[in-house]
C-alpha cells in the first residue's frame, strides 16, 4: 500500500507572530520556519504502518515555494521514501491544494492520504475533508488511532463530547489529531541518508489545475489586547476581588 | 437570498451552540433556515422552529445520519444546496467534519470559524492562533461558514416556524458508525459554561482532577484542561481548551498549574476574567491573567474552596 503525506511548511509553533504596522499581513522576515507539527504527526502514522508492514511506500509532498523543499526534507529524514514538491509563489487556498493533491494521487494511485488535521498558520481545518470530497473517499478526520483490515480502516476520532471510532471504506483520508502518536526526532545517520532520497520538483502548471484563490484578505490585524492584571497575596484576596471588584460571583 | 444553517444536536436536544450560530446567520442578510439531520430527531426540529429569526426548519432523518457522518451529511446538503446562498454551521468538531466536505463538491471555498459579520460577503477570522484577525472578503455566488460561536450571543426563543421533511439520498456507503465513547458530566458544557476551571500539568495526576471538580460543583463551572493534561491521560480529549482543542469564552477562567503557551491562550483569551494560579511567578500565564495568585495549586485550591464557602457559595 502506498501512502501520501502532504505536509505544509509553517512559522514554528514556538513563535508569536506579529501582525505588520501596515495591517497587510503579518511579519516572517527571519522567523523561524518548521513543518506543522499535525503533518508530523501524520509522518509518524505511516511510517508506523510501514514499520508494521502495512505501507509499502510513503511518499511526502508540499505545495508551496522553494524552501517547502526543507520540509520535504525534514519528512524524507523522519523516514520517508521520497518528496514530490509541487512549486507555487502565489498564496493557495485549501481548495485549491486539494485539487492539486488530487492530481498527484491520480498519478501516483496512492492507497491512503494522511494529513494534519489543521495547519497552525491559516487555521483552516479543511484541506483533508475537501481532498475526501474532490475524490469521492471517505475520511476519518481528528483521528487518535487507526487500525486497517483488509479494505476496511477503523477511525478513533476525537469529537467534543468524547471519541468516536468509525469504518471507513479504502481508499482513505485520514486527518490527524494531537494523541495520534508522539512524532520521532530524525538521527543524524537518517538526515544524511534524507540528503540522497529523491524529490521531484513539479510546477503547479504541469497539473493543469485552476487553484486561483477565491478569496480576498482585507486586512490582518492585531487581536483586542487586554489589560495586564494584578498579583493578589493570598486566596482569601483573590476570592474578594472576584466577588467585589470583578463582580464574577 | 437565503442561509442554511446546520444544527448541532444529539437527535433529543439542540445544542447550545445552535443558538448562537443563529445569532451569526441572521446578520447575514436574507431569511434563515435550519437544517436539522439525524435519525428520530424530530423533537429537535421542533425545538428549532422556536429561535427567533427562523423562517423554515428542515427535518432530513435515515439511520446513516444519526451520528452526521460526513459522507452522507455532505451529500444530503450538497442535495439541498440549490436555494442557499450561504451554508453555515457551528465550528464544532461536528462542523469542522462536514462543512469543507461540502464546500468542495460545490467547488466553494470555506470561510473557517467567522467571529464577526462586517457584512454580507465580509468576515473576520483568526488566524495563527488568534494572533492576528483576517478580514475576509468573498466574492462567491455561494458562502460556506463555519461560526465561532463564542464570539456570538445566543438567539432569543419565541418564534413558530414550520417544519417540513426533506428526502435524503441514499448512502453511499463509505463510512459507517461503530462506537462511541462520550465523557458523563452532570456539570454544564465546557463552551457554553459561565464558569470554567482548567488544569494543566501541574495538576500531576488525574486523582488531583477532583480538586478541580469541587469548586467546580461549587460555583456551576465546567472544568477544562491543557493538552499537556490530555496527553498525561489525566483527563479526556474532550476537555482540551487550546488553538486545535476548544475555544472558550467565559465570565470567569481559571488556570491552574497551566503555564500559558500560546496554544492554551489561543483557546481562552476572549474570557471576561481570567485567574491563574501558577508556583511559577515567570510563567508566561500571568502576562494575560486579571488575577494570578503565586502558590502552589496543592495549598491554594483547598483554601480556595474554603473561601468559597466562607463567601457563601
Ligand atoms: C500543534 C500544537 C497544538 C497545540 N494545541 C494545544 C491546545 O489546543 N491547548 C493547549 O493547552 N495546548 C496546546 N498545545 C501545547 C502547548 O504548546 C503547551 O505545551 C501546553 O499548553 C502546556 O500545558 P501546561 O501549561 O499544562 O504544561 P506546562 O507548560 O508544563 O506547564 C505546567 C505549569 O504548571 C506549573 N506548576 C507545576 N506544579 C505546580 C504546583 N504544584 N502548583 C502550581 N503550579 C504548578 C508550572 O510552573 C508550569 O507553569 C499545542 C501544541 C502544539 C505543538
Ligand atoms: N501547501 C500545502 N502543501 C501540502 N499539504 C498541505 C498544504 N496546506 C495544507 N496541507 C495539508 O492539509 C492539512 C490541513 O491544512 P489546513 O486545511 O490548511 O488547515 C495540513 O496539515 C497538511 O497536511
Amino acid at each position: 500500500m502506498k501512502i501520501l503525506v502532504p505536509v505544509k511548511r509553517v512559522v514554528d509553533y514556538n513563535v508569536k507572530v506579529r501582525v505588520k504596522p501596515d495591517e497587510s499581513g503579518v511579519d516572517l522576515a527571519n522567523v523561524k520556519m518548521s513543518m506543522n507539527p499535525f503533518c508530523e504527526i501524520a509522518i509518524e502514522e505511516a511510517i508506523r504502518l510501514r514499520e508494521g508492514g502495512t505501507a509499502s511506500e510513503i511518499i511526502v509532498v508540499s505545495v508551496g515555494e522553494q524552501a517547502a523543499q526543507e520540509t520535504i526534507r525534514t519528512g524524507l529524514a523522519m523516514g520517508a521514501d521520497r518528496g514530490i514538491l509541487v512549486k507555487s509563489d502565489a498564496a493557495l487556498e485549501p481548495l485549491g491544494i486539494a485539487k492539486i493533491l488530487k492530481a498527484v494521487i491520480e498519478a501516483e494511485q496512492v492507497d491512503l492520504v494522511i494529513l494534519g488535521k489543521q495547519a497552525i498558520d491559516g487555521d483552516n481545518n479543511q484541506t483533508g475533508q475537501m481532498l475526501a470530497a474532490l475524490l469521492g473517499w471517505s475520511q476519518g478526520t481528528f483521528a487518535s488511532d487507526l487500525k486497517i483490515a483488509g479494505e476496511k480502516i477503523d477511525v478513533t476520532r476525537e469529537i467534543d463530547g468524547g471519541l468516536q471510532t468509525i469504518s471507513l471504506k479504502m481508499p482513505a483520508i485520514i486527518t490527524t489529531d494531537l494523541r495520534l502518536n508522539e512524532p520521532r526526532y530524525a538521527s543524524l545517520p537518517n538526515i544524511m541518508k534524507a540528503k540522497k532520497k529523491p524529490i521531484d520538483i513539479k510546477e503547479l502548471s504541469e497539473y493543469g489545475v485552476d487553484a486561483s484563490p477565491r478569496l480576498e484578505i482585507l486586512k490582518v490585524a492585531e487581536p483586542a489586547s487586554r489589560e495586564a492584571g494584578v498579583v493578589v497575596e493570598s486566596v482569601a484576596e483573590l476570592v474578594d476581588k472576584l466577588k467585589n471588584e470583578a463582580g464574577v460571583f | 437570498m437565503t442561509t442554511l444553517l446546520i444544527a448541532d444536536h444529539n437527535n433529543e436536544t439542540l445544542a447550545d451552540s445552535t443558538l448562537k450560530a443563529v445569532s451569526a446567520a441572521s446578520q447575514m442578510g436574507g431569511d434563515l433556515h435550519i437544517l436539522v439531520a439525524g435519525a428520530g430527531a424530530a423533537s429537535v426540529a421542533d425545538e428549532a422552529a422556536k429561535i427567533e429569526g427562523v423562517a423554515k426548519v428542515l427535518l432530513a432523518e435515515a439511520s446513516p445520519l444519526q451520528k452526521q457522518l460526513a459522507e452522507p451529511m455532505a451529500d444530503l446538503v450538497v442535495s439541498l444546496a440549490g436555494d442557499y446562498t450561504t451554508i453555515a454551521s457551528a465550528a464544532s468538531t461536528s462542523g469542522k467534519n462536514f462543512m469543507p466536505r461540502i464546500a468542495a463538491l460545490l467547488d466553494c471555498s470555506q470561510i473557517s470559524e467567522i467571529l464577526s459579520v462586517e457584512d454580507e460577503n465580509t468576515f473576520t477570522r483568526p488566524i495563527y492562533a488568534g494572533n492576528a484577525i483576517a478580514t475576509v472578503r468573498t466574492s462567491e455566488a455561494k458562502k460556506v461558514i463555519t461560526i465561532r460561536t463564542t464570539a456570538f450571543a445566543a438567539a432569543a426563543l419565541g418564534g413558530s416556524a414550520n417544519v417540513e421533511a426533506v428526502p435524503v439520498p441514499d448512502d453511499s456507503g463509505l463510512s459507517s458508525f461503530l462506537s462511541e465513547e462520550l465523557t458523563k458530566s452532570d456539570r454544564p458544557e465546557l463552551t457554553s459554561a459561565k464558569i470554567v476551571i482548567s488544569g494543566g500539568r501541574g495538576m500531576q495526576s488525574g486523582d488531583n482532577f477532583p480538586m478541580l471538580e469541587k469548586i467546580a460543583d461549587r460555583l456551576g463551572a465546567a472544568v477544562g484542561a491543557s493538552r499537556a493534561a490530555v496527553d498525561a491521560g489525566f483527563v479526556p480529549n474532550d476537555y482540551q481548551v487550546g488553538q486545535t482543542g476548544k475555544v472558550v469564552a467565559p465570565d470567569l477562567y481559571i488556570a491552574v498549574g497551566i503555564s500559558g503557551a500560546i496554544q492554551h491562550w489561543a483557546g481562552m483569551k476572549d474570557s471576561k476574567v481570567i485567574v491563574a494560579i501558577n508556583k511559577d511567578e515567570e510563567a508566561p500565564i500571568f502576562q494575560v491573567a486579571d488575577y494570578g495568585l503565586v502558590a502552589d495549586l496543592f495549598t491554594a485550591i483547598p483554601e480556595l474552596d474554603e473561601e468559597l464557602q466562607k463567601a457563601g457559595l
